[in-house]
């Protein structure tokens, strides 16, 4: 086996032509997932705090449903299933944005619903004491402590799912990964191409790790 | 102006008030005591229905409290509330927690809340303070903004739960103070407390409560302190005890 590697192919122009256009969709990926998780996540821990059994049996079902089945398998059956429900082929991208997003959004539940819980139970009472609605507590007092506590672990599982976004490479959707493997192909370069992957996803993900655990101290200093 | 009548509530199996009866007229200072867990929080929540009760009746202002149709919101903007651990919405700074129920549901605007805040903010002397979140002044000057804060709502009446009971003893007297002028001021006023100072110098009525959720005293203050051969033994026993210290 030949173990020389030869990085000397790397040049701007491979970059823009095969590796900008797949860290584009994997950070995309990564943003709209990210807010599209939160956002039905909240609703998720909410119905399962909610107390009221018709809300909190569905969302316990689908919680622990997708979290009982590997990613993979869920962009699979995704890019499978869905042109057949909605009787039109979507492309790949689009499937992948709407898997991440409703899977994404058991975990984010999970930490929102630890958040929720995080804020003092007087808070709700005092809001409600001033006449505040139900939506009005949650939405005004509760969510935003509940965020504010939860940021840097809201901001590890982005970590998470970026690097997640590269088994998109299971449906050929085009992110960062799958520039790397083509580059790497016409060059006749495969090794090199996963070794720099590996090097990209490995410095943008422990940099983030390092902003969110500084974060962590700047808040715990406030507090 | 405010009328409870049989009121009973239970946790599951556990009665936590067994038919209470009391009724608090407009101007009237009322003090309820009694040892921990007889359920003087629970009673004094019972009336803007932050607990619900499974018998009885509550009216307040002519409004039936207890009937499943109320607009509960609307009666709770009319009925202040100060909670023994203040309360105050950490991640908004003072003016914030003085205006943002004003707006939202009052339907204020920001400029008229924040005049009316600012001038509660005032009353209790916190002025300098306003910009800073509540994680920033004392608990005696929380509790302040709290009063301050229920006071914005223009509320009817104003309930009190052990308000100084969580403060390190130096700073009961600065929210001590602000009470005592809001009942000289002729404010309606219930306020769970065990500040018989308080009692002495501004209470209309005492209630005593006792365990298992029962109303045992409920008459002047006059009464209550000076004429101790009326009462029941609980309640000497108990006076005895907290008069100690
Ligand atoms: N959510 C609850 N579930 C079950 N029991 C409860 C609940 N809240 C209160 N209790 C019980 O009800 C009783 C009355 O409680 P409450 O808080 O009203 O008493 P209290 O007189 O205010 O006591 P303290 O002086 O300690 O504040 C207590 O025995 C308490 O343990
Ligand atoms: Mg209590």
């Amino acid at each position: 086996m030949n173990l020389s590697f030869d990085f000397s192919f790397y040049n701007w122009d491979l970059i823009s032509n095969f590796i900008l256009k797949g860290l584009y969709f994997s950070v995309m990926l990564t943003v709209v997932a990210t807010l599209g998780g939160i956002f039905f996540g909240t609703l998720l821990a909410m119905m399962r705090l909610s107390g009221r059994k018709w809300l909190v049996v569905p969302a316990t079902i689908y919680v622990d449903g997708m979290r009982s089945i590997p990613l993979v398998m869920v962009i699979l059956w995704f890019f499978l299933l869905v042109p057949m429900i909605i009787g039109q082929p979507i492309g790949a991208e689009m499937s992948a944005v709407i898997t991440f997003i409703a899977f994404e959004a058991t975990y984010f539940s999970e930490i929102m619903r630890a958040g929720i819980q995080s804020v003092p139970r007087g808070q709700m009472s005092a809001g409600q004491a001033l006449g505040m609605t139900y939506g009005q507590n949650m939405r005004l007092i509760v969510l935003p402590q509940a965020f504010r506590n939860m940021l840097p672990v809201l901001l590890t599982q982005t970590i998470i799912l970026f690097q997640d976004t590269s088994l998109v490479y299971a449906i050929g959707a085009y992110d960062m990964l799958k520039g790397f493997e083509v580059a790497g192909k016409n060059y006749g370069r495969p090794i090199e191409a996963f070794v720099a992957a590996a090097v990209v996803y490995f410095v943008i993900c422990y940099t983030l790790s390092h902003l969110v655990k500084r974060l962590h101290k700047r808040i715990a200093i406030i507090h | 102006m405010i009328e409870l009548k049989n009121v009973s509530k239970w946790y599951g199996s556990f009665q936590v008030l067994d038919d209470c009866s009391t009724h608090i007229e407009k101007g009237e200072v009322v003090v309820v005591c009694g040892p921990s867990g007889s359920g003087k929080s629970t009673l004094i929540k019972t009336i803007n229905a932050l607990e619900p009760i499974q018998k009885g009746e509550i009216w307040v202002n002519g409004t039936p409290v207890h009937d499943p149709k109320t607009n509960l919101p609307k009666l709770r903007s009319k009925v202040g509330m100060v909670f023994q651990h203040f309360e105050l919405f950490p991640h908004l700074t003072v003016t914030q927690n003085l205006t943002i129920a004003q707006v939202k549901v009052l339907g204020r605007s920001q400029d008229e809340a924040r005049k009316r805040g600012l001038k509660m903010l005032d009353r209790v002397g916190l002025m300098a303070h306003k910009d800073k979140f509540p994680g920033q002044l004392s608990g005696g000057q929380q509790q302040r903004v709290a009063i301050a804060r229920a006071l914005s709502m223009d509320p009817i009446v104003m309930l009190f739960d052990e308000p100084t009971s969580a403060l390190d003893p130096e700073m009961v007297g600065e929210v001590l103070d602000v009470m005592v002028s809001l009942a000289n001021e002729g404010m309606t006023m219930m306020c769970v407390t065990h500040e018989m100072g308080f009692a002495r110098k501004v209470a209309s009525r005492v209630i005593f409560m006792d365990v298992g959720g029962k109303i045992l005293e409920d008459c002047t203050k006059d009464d209550f302190f000076g004429n101790p051969d009326a009462r029941q033994s609980r309640t000497k026993d108990f006076l005895g005890k907290i008069l100690q210290h």
